[in-house]
């Protein structure tokens, strides 16, 4: 049997089901109309987001007696700024029925609020595994096992949580999935099977071809964030969010305490008359010049 | 037993913020009582291999050919895998740089390793437990991290350690290595790099503007005072989000993080998200015609002041405390 190839149509408001030409093709009753529909559209591109849920930039950081851990009473959770962006690049992407969004989040049931805000965004659906992303590691192990066999074409991440400044679960995904990793991008362009990006490098950037499947952590410059719509957060509360339990993973670090940056003097006024005496004290007191 | 230690090069030469990672390196292997072994990769002249015995390397490994001239994350893991377990490094070392934020997390992953990235301080080693201060809430505050695995990676941060002579004899070996063409399937087209510039990330005096300067037209004072200084040009995120200047010149939460000696900030209120990117700075100056800006509150010094008549003055001071 033939199928024929269509394009998308308003696939957001059905539940659809894209067959992309490397699954074997079968037949399924999708949707309450029990409707079957079927899509043949080799250019499909899959794409998956990973959301970290972290505390808002302009929280008041502060830890527990012991220093031990992170003080969230009264801390706003959001999604992970650079995570915003990539999910607006995959977005982008996607759109017009090119490609498909997931969201994979680690994190018990507090993550799915932050979760839901990506779907109302214009994720197609989302993953939850149910755990405390202990460590980046942690993470990109349960991302992995997530992906693995899925065959998503490009993986996208921020580049880095702003609480953990890790930078390290797109390379670790790199590894784990035996791909290329790029890890802080400031631009992703997609052409058939190939990637460019550019990567930045000290004082400048580098121009990068990749073959797809490949994971990048974005940075500024990639996309700007999204913000959702009201039809969008209608259409999350709906949207599928899957939740998996996470597998064995080894420990490899830990951390066993936080501590604070020590407090500045108080500032040393210099009047605006005599701008030289800045030089003077930067040079004898503050030995910098 | 050894601390191996990756040095980068860029275009084939060493900078402070290698010779700062091998000063490291080398404190770590004194304090466990190893040797340390540096590794290069791509194309750098013997002349600069050798520098690195002055840091105190005592073993100077080259890895070089034609696929591995620039960088590509996968080939330069495996070889530094291949070193470490050639070496039986317990510890390797490595800049937290651009390149080096890529390639940790990979080298990591081959070896099974715990990671710690900008890193700020020597670890203390108690038998096989390792635990070191890093940087954590983008900038904010500092996170100790214990690593227990057999074999430990750690990205240090620059301008985080200072330059530590410690001459030794060493001898520069070639690395033979051949990694698999499945590393190198990313393919470098284009390196756009600003070489007249001092580098952002890198940079010990950081001259940054902020939208208290009206606009891009505006810049000249800063360009002027950082030229005097032989400064790094920064500036704030609604700067750059203006377009006033690019993206690579945005310091904060979400842009850049500077670790200068010196961080001048100009027409900059202070707010959370750019202090985060400047949590690190040794001394801090604020100008400021608001006397009610934030940024007093963390700076070390301040003059309160229209920075378009006060910036001009600095500067000639500046230039005659350097000429004088």
């Amino acid at each position: 049997m033939i199928f024929p190839i269509f394009r998308t149509l308003e696939a957001k408001d059905k539940k659809v089901r894209f067959f992309s030409q490397r699954q074997k093709i079968t037949s399924s009753i999708i949707g309450s109309s029990g409707e079957s529909i079927y899509y043949l559209n080799a250019a499909i591109m899959k794409i998956l987001v990973c959301i970290s849920h972290v505390p808002d930039t302009t929280s008041k950081i502060t830890f527990s007696e012991d220093k031990t851990s992170f003080n969230n009473t009264g801390i706003q959770f959001i999604i992970n700024p650079y995570d915003e962006i990539a999910l607006a690049r995959a977005i982008e992407l996607a759109e017009g029925g090119k490609g498909t969004v997931t969201v994979i989040n680690i994190g018990e049931v507090s993550t799915e609020p932050t979760i839901r805000k990506a779907l109302a965004t214009g994720a197609d659906d989302a993953v939850r595994v149910n755990a405390a992303p202990r460590d980046a590691w942690f993470v990109a192990k349960q991302i992995a096992n997530y992906a693995n066999g899925k065959q998503f074409d490009l993986i996208l991440t921020g580049r880095e949580s702003i609480d953990y400044n890790g930078v390290q679960v797109a390379g670790f995904l790199g590894e784990f999935l035996n791909i290329p990793s790029i890890s802080i991008a400031k631009k992703i362009d997609i052409h058939e099977k190939t990637a460019l990006v550019e990567r930045e490098i000290e004082g400048g950037k580098e121009i990068i071809s990749s073959p797809l499947p490949l994971v990048v952590g974005t940075a500024e410059g990639v996309a700007e964030p999204r913000i959702p719509n009201m039809r969008g957060i209608m259409s999350a509360r709906t949207k599928p969010l899957e939740v998996i339990e996470a597998i064995e993973v080894e420990t490899l670090t830990k951390i066993v305490q936080y501590e604070s940056p020590a407090p500045r003097g108080a500032v040393t006024l210099i009047d605006a008359a005599e701008p030289e005496k800045l030089i003077e004290l930067l040079h004898t007191k503050a030995r910098v010049i | 037993m050894s601390v191996l230690v990756f040095v980068e090069n860029i275009e084939g030469v060493f900078k402070k913020s290698a010779h700062e990672v091998v000063s490291y390196a080398k404190a770590i292997a004194n304090t466990i009582n190893q040797p340390l072994v540096a590794l290069s990769i791509g194309d750098v002249k013997d002349e600069n291999l050798k520098g690195l015995s002055k840091y105190g390397a005592n073993r100077i490994l080259t890895a070089n050919s034609d696929k591995l001239k620039s960088f590509v994350n996968q080939a330069y893991a495996s070889i530094i895998e291949a070193a470490a377990r050639q070496e039986n490094s317990s510890i390797v070392v490595l800049s937290n740089s651009f390149s080096g934020k890529g390639l940790a997390p990979r080298l990591a992953a081959k070896l099974v390793a715990g990671l710690a990235n900008g890193v700020v301080e020597l670890p203390t080693i108690e038998g096989s437990i390792l635990r070191v201060k890093k940087t954590a809430f983008s900038g904010k505050a500092f996170a100790v991290t214990e690593l227990n695995s057999a074999v430990k990676v750690i990205a240090l941060n620059a301008n985080a350690f200072e330059l530590r002579e410690s001459p030794v004899d060493a001898e520069i070996v070639a690395f033979e290595n051949q990694p698999s063409p499945d590393d190198f399937t990313t393919v470098v087209k284009e390196i756009i790099r600003a070489t007249d510039k001092v580098s952002l990330p890198e940079a010990e005096i950081v001259v940054s503007g902020g939208r208290g300067l009206k606009g891009p037209e505006n810049w000249g004072i800063i360009e002027e005072l950082a030229e005097a200084l032989g400064a790094a040009t920064a500036c704030s995120k609604p700067v750059s989000d203006a377009g006033w200047r690019p993206h690579a010149e945005h310091v904060g939460q979400t842009g850049i993080a500077v670790s200068p000696n010196l961080y001048i900030a100009i027409g900059i209120s202070g707010a959370i998200q750019h202090l985060a990117g400047i949590s690190s700075s040794k001394t801090i100056v604020v100008i400021n015609k608001d006397p009610e800006a934030p940024f007093f509150k963390v700076a070390d010094y301040g003059i309160v002041g229209d920075a378009f008549e006060i910036v001009p003055k600095i500067t000639a001071a500046v230039r005659s405390y350097k000429n004088g």
